[in-house]
């Protein structure tokens, strides 16, 4: 065998908080190898020590707090004793890395071409002129349209799949023995997820790189690596070709991760939602999914009609209106008790603004929205927030939605006493029971939001939204920003909840697997617009809007022999739903194609 | 862009108006008759009447206000009550020494706060980080009057190196005009730099841990380029945003300065009118400087569209 691009090997790393604080290990005695024109997954979950692998072999971690010992060497020669400044012109030219936010990784006050330019001038030296010359070709060669009059354009101007294609032509630019892609399509939405993976394939099998891909998706896994290490703790829990791991994975925790993956189709020719099964991480042991029942057969808890929210422009002199992004146009759908209601697409459709609209965060320009029978819209005042009551959120970022000073205990018994609905100890008591009920204990109120992980996080969120009482509860991508053993479990919470409280949930998501799994029916939505809306089984088995088809094809399978597959699809972004001051929406038909299933023609 | 700086320089117009307004009204409301102390100790009741109705200080307060607001829309801040000198006169006599001070302060405090606070930023935690910020809190804390009499006991009495005070115009020479400078401006500048250091460490510390600084790294740029083109940049709508208002201190410290080091400037020149209750002088001075301060205002507010390209009017 050839020598590997990189081989690491005994690969520790610590951190410490300061000079005088222990060091604590977050990799422990990690070897791999990563052959020329290869791919190599490193899987896990938040805290694996998966990103701070690869931070160690580049040496971007801070020197005064983190230690690096072990070995990682490139074609043979060590990097770790390497003194900074040859350290330097490894980076970028012989290892390059594309990071995971592509809104964030990019400097927004230089242009995309000068930030692709610098990496020729710094590494291979060449004159301001050769160096646009070539970065136009770069972006030509990650497809960016018009590259020549893209090169002076502000990242800001980028949409985030064009931003991650910036990057990755960036990452290129002085030729890499090896690429570093660190969760680089986790941000993005999942058409454009598909076109980046495609597009990374291919240039790989172009320039004969070696590729490091770490992820938390084993559909990503599966679609783009030759072998797998899976990650736990800091540890490497197991390591082998991609085929076998999923196949005959042998550790708890790889069988785990494979388990609470969401696989789309895996609820085909079922009426109804399923919980997840699981497998405990350590023990092995299974729980077997569970199906639920059928939403109640009776009126609709929640209705919405011809809902319009638009955001005015305004621009002049005078600052007049000039126009409006129409992010919600005409929707209208109804919610029976007992009922999951999914609203899918994908960044800046509108979905979450629907949300927001129907508990009148936002305001909405035009519609009806009923809660049992009751006009919403209609109401200001006191009287809208009782009517709030009813329908209560839970947000995507669990870290953000919680006031970091407040302790748990309060934070959930402050809606109940704001309300005025009973007295502190009162509020305190069902805050405990509702603890209980989300898979916490009692015990936890007088603590504060950093002392919980993400997922227990969002069960408090889950266990605030519960303390009124609500009869609706609109998910905003409540499970998203979850790992994916974690992600199965909160889906279950909600499913259960749902069995036992009769919850009607409004579950807004991009993701279409976990879609799949707790629907009773789903809505999605483009440019504003809800283009088809109908029972989950008629949705997914029988998709009839071009969108629904598309968005349902981009969504990577966690099957390894899809790996030399390509999706060929357009490369185009979702467009703008800015319209000119005298729009006038277009009278949209619906078209009936099976029981309660309905399409936009 | 045309369309805000039109809306801005409309507002402009009328925050001036409202200032000047209050300016009147705060100097009519103190205690203290301009006419009592121009006719002097010994003047009688009938005198001092006679006085007050020949500078029109018996004229109802709306009407007061009014002729002076007309006079200053055609451009004439009126004459001093004492020397009937106009306004306009004695401030353009001294504002070379007043502007000469400022701008002296202005190159020196803001590249050496920018070195500091950046160096400050990129070393934090260490020995150079405590040091700098250690200066820059002295810088805080340490009134003018007791930084400029120090200097001046140990630079100009002691060592001789430098004169003690007074200011020499530019025309006789400029090796002297620099020597005058030096003290006034370093004394001046340090709260200035201070503030502006501590502003710059903040905020680029708060940009060197941004995704894209990592970028950066990982692209193998040196660190220079990181810090000084990558990171600064960002970090310079705050940055920006200090020395503006930094410059309003300024007006306010060079009044104190200038009395220290006995320099005839505009705020030697208000210092005494109000002593004398030389109301035009006073009037017009703080109209013209607080037209400065809103004039930079506007220009901070439009250099952050040269910094940030998503920053658009």
């Amino acid at each position: 065998m050839t020598e590997p691009v990189l081989s690491v090997r005994g690969l520790t790393t610590s951190f410490r908080a300061d000079a005088f604080s222990p060091w604590s290990t977050v990799v422990r005695d990690l070897s791999f190898d990563i052959g020329a024109g290869e791919t190599l997954a490193i899987v896990g979950e938040s805290g694996s020590g998966k990103s701070v692998t690869s931070l160690s072999v580049m040496r971007l971690l801070a020197e005064r707090t983190s230690r690096i010992e072990g070995s990682a060497k490139l074609e043979g020669s060590e990097l770790l004793a390497l003194p900074e400044a040859k350290m330097r012109k490894v980076r970028g030219s012989a290892i390059s890395m594309i990071f995971q936010e592509p809104m964030t990784s990019l400097n927004p006050m230089m242009t995309i071409g000068s930030q692709v330019a610098e990496v020729m001038r710094c590494h291979l030296g060449l004159s301001a002129a050769e160096a646009k010359a070539e970065a136009i070709r770069l972006f030509e060669k990650v497809r960016i349209p018009n590259a020549k009059d893209r090169y002076d354009t502000h990242p800001h101007k980028l949409s985030g799949g064009q931003r991650q294609r910036v990057m990755i032509a960036m990452a290129l630019a002085a030729r890499p023995k090896l690429l570093i892609a660190d969760e680089p399509t986790t941000a993005l939405d999942v058409t454009i997820q598909g076109q980046i993976l495609d597009l990374i394939k291919d240039l790989q099998v172009e320039t004969g790189m070696a590729v490091l891909f770490i992820t938390h998706d084993m559909g990503v896994v599966a679609e783009v690596s030759d072998r797998t290490l899976v990650m736990l703790r800091g540890d490497k829990v197991e390591e082998g070709s991609t085929a076998d791991i999923f196949a005959r994975g042998k550790h708890p925790y790889t069988r785990a991760l494979l388990s609470a993956v969401p696989r789309l189709g895996s609820m085909a020719g079922r009426l109804n939602p399923a919980t997840f099964g699981l497998i405990d991480m350590t023990t092995g042991e299974a729980t077997p999914e569970r199906a639920l029942p059928a939403a109640a057969d009776a009126p609709p808890v929640l209705e919405v009609k011809n809902l319009c929210t638009r955001f005015e422009v305004r621009g002049g002199l005078f600052a007049r209106v000039t126009g409006a992004v129409h992010a919600v146009e005409d929707v209208s759908f109804d919610l029976r008790p007992g009922e999951t209601l999914s609203l899918v697409g994908e960044s800046g459709c509108g979905k979450s603004t629907t949300g927001r609209s129907i508990l009148r965060l936002t305001h909405p320009r035009a519609g009806d929205i009923r809660v049992d029978g009751a006009a919403m819209h209609a109401l200001d005042g006191k009287a809208l927030r009782e009517a709030r009551r009813a329908i209560q959120m839970v947000f995507q970022d669990p870290f953000a939605s919680l006031n970091p000073r407040v302790s748990v205990g309060t934070a959930i018994a402050e809606p109940f006493i704001e309300q005025g609905l009973g007295t502190q100890a009162e509020a305190r008591e069902k805050a405990g029971q509702l603890l209980e009920r989300v898979g916490l204990s009692a015990k936890v109120m007088n603590r504060l939001p950093h002392e919980f992980s993400g997922g227990q996080r969002q069960r408090i969120c889950i266990a605030r939204a519960l303390m009124l009482d609500p009869k609706i509860i609109v998910a905003d991508e409540s499970v998203s920003a979850l790992d994916v053993s974690i992600k199965a479990q909160v889906c279950n919470l909600l499913m259960d909840l749902q069995e036992s409280l009769g919850l009607s949930y409004l579950f807004i998501s991009h993701d279409m697997a976990v879609v799949e799994r707790v629907s009773h029916r789903v809505a999605v939505m483009y440019m504003g617009e809800i283009v088809e809306i109908g029972p989950r089984p008629a949705i997914f088995e029988r998709p009839q809007h071009a969108y629904t088809q598309k968005l349902i094809a981009a969504v990577p399978v966690p099957d390894p022999a899809r790996r030399v597959l390509r999706r060929k699809q357009d490369i185009e972004e979702i467009k703008s739903p800015f319209r000119p001051k005298d729009f006038q929406p277009p009278k949209r038909e619906w078209r009936e194609v099976g029981a309660g299933h309905f399409v936009q023609t | 862009m045309v369309a805000y700086v039109l809306r801005r320089i409309g507002s402009t117009i009328l925050v001036m108006v409202l200032v000047s307004l209050l300016v009147f009204l705060l100097l009519r409301l103190a205690p203290g008759d301009p006419a009592a102390v121009l006719a002097g100790d010994n003047a009688s009741a009938e005198q001092i009447a006679t006085l007050r109705r020949l500078l029109g200080l018996d004229d109802p307060l709306p009407v007061q206000f009014l002729s002076w607001l007309w006079a200053v829309a055609q451009g004439n801040l009126g004459a001093s009550l004492y020397s009937a000198e106009p306004v306009t006169l004695l401030m353009s006599q001294r504002a070379e020494a007043t502007l000469s001070l400022a701008l002296a302060t202005l190159t020196v405090a803001v590249p050496l706060a920018i070195v500091m606070g950046v160096t400050a930023a990129h070393r934090a935690g260490t020995g150079t980080d405590r040091v700098l910020m250690l200066f820059a809190v002295a810088g805080f804390s340490l009134p003018a009057f007791v930084v400029g009499y120090l200097l001046v006991y140990l630079l100009a009495i002691q060592a001789g190196v430098l004169p003690v005070q007074g200011y020499q115009p530019i025309a006789e020479g400029i090796g002297g005009w620099a020597a005058h400078l030096v003290l006034p401006a370093i004394t001046l500048g340090l709260i200035y730099t201070a503030l502006i250091a501590r502003i710059t460490r903040a905020t680029m510390l708060e940009t060197l841990s941004e995704d894209f600084i990592r970028t950066a790294r990982a692209k193998g740029l040196p660190m220079r380029r990181v810090l000084l083109v990558h990171a600064l940049r960002n970090a310079g709508v705050p940055i920006v945003t200090v020395i503006g208002i930094g410059v309003a201190l300024l007006i306010g410290g060079v009044v104190v300065t200038e009395t220290v080091f006995n320099i005839p400037g505009v705020g030697r020149l208000v210092v005494d009118a109000i002593a004398r209750r030389d109301y035009p002088v006073i009037q017009g001075v703080i109209l013209v400087c607080s037209g400065i301060y809103v004039l930079l205002n506007l220009l901070t507010d439009l250099s952050y569209t040269l910094i940030d390209p998503r920053i658009r009017y």
